[in-house]
């Protein structure tokens, strides 16, 4: 029975590697960042899920005590990677558009901003400089 | 056969953090070496507890659980950077 439970742990470690490495492979060989984003925050989560999941079962099955800490450390990470992920797609997104100039034309095609707020969260033009709108009624559907 | 295993995953994590290192390095934009430090930040946690498997000692774990939460804010504060010019509004 232990040497089962040794085999399992030794092939939740293996996974854990070869997903942590297969994830830092896609971020140096994907061509864009977009793309890039795609390899780490998958495979990288699962790769250290399978490292914790792994240190879970071997503490108590090796006469250790167990804590909860690899539970916190799972859970945090759930939580924060696709916000991080999201933070950097949102910072690539400005960065491009602010190269490409960003003009009242195409601000023209970007759907009203929610709940009157003045603009979205990252790009757009403020109201005052959006066309055809006089303020204070709403907007009319493009 | 675990201190095997252990060895060959800590060789794969050694071995990413070097690609990821490359990417840090290389990355065209500054969202590419945001991403590269973030990862690399994942990749220390993991070989931080794989460490710990080995020395079969508990108290790596709050070293990893302090590398997630400051890496996390740290990339946070990075993008933040970039999004608006200012870190704290």
């Amino acid at each position: 029975m232990t040497a089962l439970i040794d085999i399992f742990i030794a092939f939740l470690i293996l996974l854990g590697g070869a997903f942590a490495l297969i994830g830092s492979w896609g971020l140096a060989r994907l061509p864009s960042l977009m793309t890039r984003l795609h390899g780490p925050t998958k495979a990288t989560t699962l790769g250290v899920g399978g490292c914790l999941m792994a240190s879970m079962l071997y503490f108590p099955t090796h006469g250790l005590s167990w804590s909860a800490h690899e539970l916190l450390i799972t859970l945090f990470l759930f939580i924060t990677a696709p916000i991080s992920a999201n933070m950097i797609a949102k910072a690539y997104i400005h960065r491009r558009h602010s190269e490409t100039r960003m003009t009242v034309e195409t601000a023209r095609m970007l759907p009203e901003s929610p709940a009157g707020a003045a603009e979205w969260a990252t790009f757009g033009v403020a109201d005052a400089d959006r066309p055809n709108q006089p303020s204070g009624e709403p907007a009319q559907p493009l | 056969m675990i201190e095997t295993a252990l060895s060959i995953a800590m060789g794969c994590v050694a071995l990413a953090m070097l690609l990821n290192l490359y990417r840090l390095l290389r990355g065209p934009t500054a969202p590419d070496r945001i991403l590269a430090l973030d990862t690399m930040v994942i990749n220390a946690i993991a070989l931080i507890i794989l460490f710990g498997i080995l020395e079969e000692s508990g108290a790596y774990f709050e070293a990893a659980l302090l590398l997630a939460m400051v890496g996390f804010v740290g990339t946070v504060a990075y993008t933040k950077f970039l999004l608006r010019g200012d870190i704290v509004e």
